[in-house]
């Protein structure tokens, strides 16, 4: 739970908050402009391990061995890095039911000013909805805690992935320098 | 070619991937990449602490990473075809940066795209994968000349700890043998040889 405090909290402290109350200690990321409060605060808490791969797929395939291993984890992209990783969901996670937790800074939409990252937003959520995977997208603080922490514990329990889209809308995405 | 690789003789995948398993005495994970080093590994003899890749080729180094992050007092060994290490060689740089000292990485290398046609892969004859993991950041990491060297190197491996990584130079054999391919029953059966309940 969040402590109460004078400000509410801020989005990324609502996505650590959570994470920890379900027991994820492992995060690897990807960078993002958009997560980099997220990604700071993952690495000062001492309760998570969180580190960089270098592809999105790299970082699927680690937290996959840490799940098997007993280490529940999360993995960390942009929406450009979702593109690179449906071999990996539908030949690794999905068939072999393994609860990853996916969190995509999405990027595309909203005023987005680069084509190429609108184009890939746009493959999106057809390629999970053509794997059956389950996802969320979130736009709204008050209902962030709630989606995080019982996707969390359904993808726990039926042993399926989650992918939860974060809409500029809740992070305020990443804005065109005009 | 560099280096040692010139001189390293080309062995055979089986006959090693046996050696290994013959020296694994205290439940050490392997996790065995796509096609036939899987295939090998199976038919060396099923162990419970054997995870068998079914596609995500170049995941299998990923995967063990993730084990010995989890697991830090179980040794976890992956075995990856050169083909494999070739598509995701970023995975080196990430181990040699967490530097899980219970990670040994083994890289069957014949220079082919075996069980796709035997096409030639950029390790045949220019690319040295021993040189890269090196120039990732795994100073442990070095060719197995002949059997009695990779058998030196891979009780060295469990015994040092690492990370490390020992590259075999091998043959065009096929696998032998094929695994089952029942993915959440690999799963299943991986995890309770770790110990892990859901």
């Amino acid at each position: 739970m969040i402590e109460a405090q004078s400000r509410p909290a801020a989005w990324h402290e609502v996505v650590l908050a959570t994470l920890k109350s379900n027991h994820v200690r492992l995060a690897v990321y990807v960078p993002d402009r958009v997560f980099t409060p997220l990604i700071a605060a993952l690495h000062a808490d001492p309760f998570f391990t969180a580190f960089a791969a270098t592809r999105e797929e790299e970082a699927l395939g680690i937290i996959a061995g840490a799940w098997m291993g007993g280490l529940r984890g999360a993995v960390l992209m942009q929406t450009s890095g979702f593109g690179t990783i449906p071999n990996a969901l539908a030949s690794l996670i999905v068939p072999c039911q393994i609860p990853a937790l996916i969190f995509v800074s999405e990027r595309g939409t909203l005023g987005e000013f680069n084509l190429g990252q609108a184009m890939v937003c746009k493959t999106m959520r057809p390629v999970l909805a053509s794997l059956a995977v389950e996802h969320h997208t979130i736009t709204r603080q008050d209902e962030l805690e709630f989606i995080v922490d019982r996707s969390i514990k359904q993808a726990v329990a039926t042993q399926a992935p989650v992918v939860f889209i974060l809409s500029p809308l809740l992070t305020g995405g990443k804005v065109f320098a005009a | 070619m560099t280096g040692s690789q010139h001189n390293a003789k080309v062995m055979n995948r089986f006959d090693l991937t046996k050696r290994l398993v013959t020296a694994l005495k205290h439940e050490e994970a392997v996790i065995a990449g796509i096609g036939n080093t899987n295939f090998d590994l199976w038919s060396s003899g099923r162990r419970p602490q054997n995870f068998y890749m079914l596609g995500s080729m170049g995941l299998a180094i990923p995967i063990a990473l993730g084990v010995a992050i989890a697991q830090p007092r179980r040794h976890v060994i992956a075995l990856e075809g050169d083909g494999s290490l070739l598509m995701q060689l970023g995975c080196l740089s990430t181990v040699a940066v967490q530097a899980p000292r219970n990670l040994t990485i083994i890289v069957w290398d014949n220079g082919l795209y075996q069980i796709t046609g035997g096409q030639p892969t950029a390790s045949a004859g220019t690319a040295d994968l021993v040189a890269i993991a090196r120039g990732s950041g795994i100073a442990k990491s070095a060719w197995a000349a002949d059997e009695a060297d990779f058998d030196r190197l891979v009780a060295e491996a469990l015994r040092e700890g690492g990370p490390s990584l020992i590259g075999a130079r091998i043959d065009g054999e096929p696998g032998v043998g094929t695994t089952d391919r029942d993915p959440v029953q690999i799963r299943a059966r991986f995890m309770e040889g770790l110990g892990v309940k859901r």
